[in-house]
This record gives structure tokens, sequence and C-alpha cells, in this order.
């Protein structure tokens, strides 16, 4: 590998946002779009698997296919393939046929079926396309679950290894160009301290770098619990949870201490069985790949508060 | 450590149930069915709990119980004497139940999915003879297909368990599903895959390219994709389903055949969630869904449920003590604490011990009540709803998975 610096993360262009299932890949990618505003950026961000949860953590009305602000300077799209096609139709091959879009559609929808990688160049492209004519500053993806990214971030290789001629290989050659300038274009992972996730964010980073051309510009450690004592501090708190200091203490605050303590050894024992995982991912990840590392958040739901705690987080870990 | 019901678990509970019948658990429910389908979204333990849930099964139940999972983690898969690639099922040897000290009624058996295996014994069966399946085997398309693009584990873990339910080798089979884009997207794969295969599309497609009848509905397909996929790549996906088309009644039927399967009364649909937010929603719907599919809905397993002694308000006022009152009661405890040993008794190091203690409690008691609030907002009414506690080290081996299928076992 080059032996060039990283390219700041939000200094990049395009940003996949991917991560396994449940460790906070949606959280972290709004948190990201949201800390770039916050930096004087004008931001677009993609949901790619249209589920329709990303507007919520703007507290934001769904998106569609057409981008919408959702924040000042934070605008907001969730993909469609369909309609990705219709634009590449019209604005890229002017080929007019936007009323007759519906069976023609359809054929090229079972065509994506039929023809893997189909499918995949178009969500590609448009996010290449947006970064190329348009002026965001930056646009993020919450890019599928690392279990998919690859196959999306791979399909240019894929399709320009199976078409010869024909405008998609026109296309994907400008595309992959942009995939792979890691000044321009980053996968960042989101994982969890937790056994599978730093298992699949190793395995991840091995497929990104054999199977594609984008580089990975980080890892983001989500939901890390706090360390509560140190090894003295331990000490006394053993020698408190033992019955006769228990006892005194029960009588000093007229009720139960336990389980106060109780849920303290739970935080301990927590946090420590996350610790062999985070040495692990250590380990297990390119040293100059850089780890950043996201409180876990003991608050009550999940929303643009939550998102902005998020970014915050973010912005201290990237030294902003 | 089984979670206190709350009232619309217990109405739940009340309207699924007869008045006369005992409720039923995880342990009637796995008594009683031969296909077990562990679905949910990423990330929750659905692995763990099929596995869980299985072992369970041979423990108790004197069956022979398959569990087959899709993707377990190294030090499971390990544990279910799973340590190699490929589609064989091993039986979890003895010296596995010795070590957890069990006696097992009956017999675990363990395999793996191996998606690009599956395919391939696939395309074995339906081919019509050795060429053809040799030259669809080495198509390019192909093997993109089988190989990188993992829609295609949708349809081949179902594909897979209709298999196994074919040989009839096992009294209950526990299937894990794939990680999908879509909570739903495998219980689509049979008959979208059958749709696929039947489609008029297709036909356009496999009409030979040089020579195909170019009418008026199909003129505009073939345009646009020769110029935008190029004659080459179109060529190509033609002469792959006109390889394929040897296959498709065979297909057609298999995909059928899988689709009854999953809605067959034996089959039962067990969904695991966690009590976050994201996870629980996606899980409802995907509970929703078998409902309106007439799929049976069994069991929702909720897993890493916070420990009870979170939630009270006693513990509450006990922390906020501790925490407003540290300075005063570590002058207080300092002697008691360090009656033992002397360096323990400093009482400053005894207030900051109280307060991060105090802090900590409250601050799981802020996850803890956001959970309780989830569970008690669930909208769906399976037939159990199991719940398992937060295990404080990861589950690797038969003795954490025996721990967490007593918690879900009745």
């Amino acid at each position: 590998m080059a032996a060039d610096p990283l390219t700041p993360l939000l200094d990049r262009k395009l940003v996949f946002v991917t991560g396994k299932g449940g460790t906070g890949k949606t959280t972290v990618a709004s948190a990201l779009a949201l800390l770039a505003t916050s930096r004087g950026k004008k931001v677009l961000i993609c949901e790619i698997d249209a589920k329709g949860e990303l507007a919520g953590y703007y507290e934001a009305p769904p998106t569609g296919f057409k981008e919408k602000e959702v924040q000042p300077n934070l605008f907001a799209m969730t993909m469609d393939t369909e309609a990705s096609l219709r634009e590449y139709l019209k604005l890229q091959l002017r080929i007019p046929i936007v009323g007759r879009i519906g069976p023609v559609a359809k054929a090229f929808d079972f065509l994506a079926t039929a023809a893997p990688g189909v499918r995949e160049i178009l969500t590609v492209g448009k996010l290449c396309f947006e970064v190329r004519d348009k002026d965001w500053d930056m646009v993020v993806v919450d890019a599928p679950a690392s279990g998919h990214i690859v196959g999306q971030l791979a399909a240019p290789q894929a399709v320009n290894g199976l078409v010869k001629v024909g405008l998609i290989r026109t296309q994907t050659d400008w595309m992959l160009e942009m995939l792979s300038d890691p000044v321009i274009t980053g996968l960042l992972a989101v994982c969890t301290p937790e056994e599978m996730p730093v298992t699949e964010t190793i395995e991840l980073a091995v497929r990104v770098r054999e199977q594609t051309t984008v580089q990975l510009a980080g890892v983001v450690v989500n939901r890390v619990l706090p360390e509560l004592f140190g090894r003295q501090e331990e000490a006394v708190f053993d020698a408190l949870a033992a019955p006769g200091p228990l006892t005194a203490l029960d009588e000093l605050v007229d009720g139960d201490a336990a389980p106060v303590l109780d849920a303290a050894r739970l935080a301990v024992t927590m946090r420590r069985t996350r610790t062999t995982h985070l040495e692990r991912l250590r380990a297990g990840i390119d040293p100059t790949v850089p780890l950043l590392y996201l409180p876990f958040l003991f608050t009550r739901s999940h929303g643009l508060r939550t998102t902005r705690q998020v970014a915050e987080s973010l912005g201290e870990e990237l030294g902003y | 450590m089984a979670a206190r019901p709350t009232k619309a678990m217990a109405k739940a509970k009340a309207k699924a149930t007869d008045a006369d019948a005992p409720a039923p658990t995880m342990d009637s429910l796995l008594a009683t069915k031969e296909i077990v389908v562990a679905c949910g979204p990423g990330g929750v333990g659905k692995t763990t709990t099929a596995a869980a849930s299985a072992l369970m099964a041979a423990v108790n139940h004197g069956s022979k119980v398959l569990v087959l999972t899709v993707d377990p983690a190294k030090r499971l898969a390990n544990a279910l004497g799973l340590d190699g690639i490929g589609n064989t099922e091993h039986k979890v040897p003895a010296s596995a139940f010795k070590a957890a000290g069990v006696k097992p009624r009956g017999e675990l058996w363990a395999a793996m999915l191996d998606t690009k295996e599956s395919w391939d014994s696939l395309i074995g069966h339906h081919a019509p003879d050795e060429q053809t399946r040799d030259e669809i085997l080495a198509n390019p398309l192909y093997q993109n297909i089988s190989g990188r693009f993992i829609q295609s584990h949708d349809y081949i873990a179902m594909e897979r368990l209709y298999e196994i339910h074919l040989s009839a080798e096992y009294d209950l089979i526990v299937v894990d599903t794939p990680p999908t884009r879509n909570a739903l997207d495998f219980l689509d794969a049979p008959e979208r895959l059958a749709d696929f295969f039947s489609s008029r599309l297709l036909r356009w497609l496999i009409v030979p390219y040089r020579s195909k009848l170019v009418n008026v509905a199909t003129k505009p397909f073939y345009q646009i994709s020769d110029r935008i996929l190029g004659t080459e790549f179109m060529s190509d996906i033609s002469e792959f389903f006109i390889l394929f088309q040897t296959m498709y009644d065979g297909f057609v039927e298999r995909s059928k055949a899988v689709g009854r399967l999953l809605s067959d009364r034996r089959t039962t649909f067990v969904v695991v969630s966690t009590l976050e937010a994201t996870p629980l929603r996606e899980a409802e719907f995907f509970a929703e869904q078998l409902t309106a599919r007439k799929l049976h809905l069994g069991a929702i397993v909720l897993n890493k449920v916070l420990p009870d002694y979170l939630q009270g308000r006693a513990g509450a006022k006990v922390a906020e003590a501790m925490k407003d009152r540290a300075e005063d009661l570590a002058a207080e405890l300092a002697p008691v604490v360090g009656a033992g040993d002397a360096a323990l008794g400093d009482p400053a190091q005894i207030a900051r011990v109280l307060t991060e203690v105090a802090d900590s409690y409250l601050n799981f008691q802020v996850v803890a009540l956001r959970e309780m609030e989830e569970r008690a907002t669930l909208a769906v009414t399976p037939d159990v709803l199991a719940t398992a506690p937060f295990f404080d080290t990861d589950i690797y081996d038969l003795k954490g998975l025996l721990r967490l299928g007593e918690q879900i076992w009745e």
C-alpha cells in the first residue's frame, strides 16, 4: 500500500458507511453527514436499503429519490434503482422514454435480476454521478450491510469483466476511476466491540482490499462502554460489596444497595469481555486504518438528539 | 431470571391460549414442530438462538435434531463440530456434551450452508445431462449469480432446508436464516424464482439472440439493452438462459414445493430480536408479515434483555442517595471498608467509587426503562414470548448455549 497519509474522512467526497446489522450503521452515517454540515459542507446522504428509516434520524418526513433538505445544508435521498435507470436513460443516453417507462422499466427490472451487477451499477452509478456533476462537498452513503457491500463496490469491475462493449462499459470505466481514488472515495466500517461484529469487520477489511478498489478509510467502534474504575478503585469496590460494608451502606441509604452494586459489576464484566474483542480488532486491521471510538449512549431513544450526540463524539474522535 | 411480564404480554398470552390448555412454551413448540425457521434482524443473536433451541430439543426430547446455520461465529462453529466448510452434516460429539455436563436424550447434528456448493448441487440435480451441467457451472453469469451476489443466499437456504427435509433424517430441523437485505427476502425467494422462470420476459431473452423475432412489444427492450449492455453481453445472457431452459420445469416445481414447505403446518417461525427500538420494529414488521402470509408465528425470542433489578424506583433512590451524599457516606463507611486492609479505607476514593457505581446504575436504568417501554408496546402476539438476559460473556460452547436455552425454554 502507498505510504501517503490517509485523506481525512471529512475531506473525501464519497464515503460509504457499512457494518454488520445492529451495529448502528445508519446512526453513524447520519451523524457523519451532520458533522460534515457543521464543518460548513453541503452534504447529500443517501439510504440504499430503502427501509425508510434514515429520515427519522433527522426528525424529517420520509424521503424519496429526489433529495430533500432535512437539516440546513444537509439533503437526504432514498435509492431507487428504477428511478435511477430512468434518470440515466434520460440524462446520459438521452433516450426520451419518460412516458413509456412502465413496461421498459419492468423489462429492466427483470434484466437486473437476470444479469447480476446491473442493479448495483445503477446504484453506484447514481452516487458517482452526484459526486461528479453536482455541487456537493460530500456524499455520505448509508450503504448495504457488510455482507453485501463488497458485491456493491465490486460491481463496476464485475460488470467490466462481463460486458466488453456498450455504454455501460464506458460508464463503468469512469466510475471505477472515482471509486479507486482514495482522495475522493472511502469506506467506513462500523462495528461494536462484540465477537461477531469484530470478526466480520476483520474479514470485511480483507475482502475490501482483495475484491474492490475502494480504500478502507476507518473503522468506527460503536457503543464502547465506559471504564468504571481503575485497579485500586476496583479493590475498594470489592471491599465495599463485602457483607459487612454492604449492610452498613444499606442502613445509611435506607434501602437495598445490592442491585446498584450488581449493576456496576455487570457493567465492569461487560466492558472487560468487550476489551478482548477490541484488542482483536486492533490487531486484525491494518495499523494505518484509524479506529474511531464512540461511547455507548445511555439515552432515551433514537432521533435527532442521538444523531447530534454521536456527531459530536465523532467530531472529537476526528480531532475537531 | 425470566423477565417480569407486562400487562400487555399477559393479555397477549391469555388471548393466544385456550383456557384449559397449558400455555405453549419453546419446549412444547419444539416438541411438536418439524421445522423451525429462526429469523429476524441482524445482530440480535439469531444463530445462537437457533443453536440453543436445537440443543435444548436434542437434550430434552430424545429426538434427532439438526441445526442448519448460515454463518456461525468461529468458536460456536467449533463447538458444534463444524470445523471445515462445506455442506456436510456433522454429529455434535459426545465429548462436547460431556464437557458441558449434560447427557442428551437425543442427538444433535449441525451443518453449515455453503451457498456455492448448494447451487452447484442443485444444478447437478436439475440438469438433464452432464454436458449441460458442466456448461452451466462454467458460465461466467452463473458463477456471478451463485457466488458473488448475495441475494442468491435467500433462495438457496430454503432450498437446502427442503432437501434435508426430504432426506427424512431428522425429527426436527432448526434453520438459521441468512442476513438478507430485507428480512422477508428469503420468504419471497422461492416464489420470485418461480415467477422469474415462468416469465414472458425470460422468453424474450432466450430467443436466440441473433435470430430473434423483433416485434413491436419487444423492440424497445432490445434496442435499449443493446445500447446499454452491448450485444455481446446480451447474447451471453441469452445463451445462459438457453442452457437454463432445460431445467425450468424442475426449478419451478421445486421452488413451489419449497414455498409449500414453509407454509406447512409442521413448520413454524421464531422471530428473534433485542429490545432496541430499530431491531424490534423490524422484528415486529416481520412477525406481522408472517401472519399476513398465513405462516405460523411460533415464538418471539427477545435476547440481551437487561436484568430486572435495573428497573425499580427503589434502586434509583438508593443510587441517587449514594451520589448526592457520597462524601458523608464514604466518611461513615471508611472504617468498615478499610477494616481488612487500611489502604482501601481512603474516604475520598470510596466517595469516588460510590459516585461511579451510582452513575452507572442510573445510566443503565435509562436503557432498561427504554427497553421495558419497547416491550410493552410490542403489537404482535406469538404463541410464545421468551426472553433471555444479557449474558456477561460470549456464548461459544454447549455450556453457554445451554445457559441461553434454559432461559427461553419454559
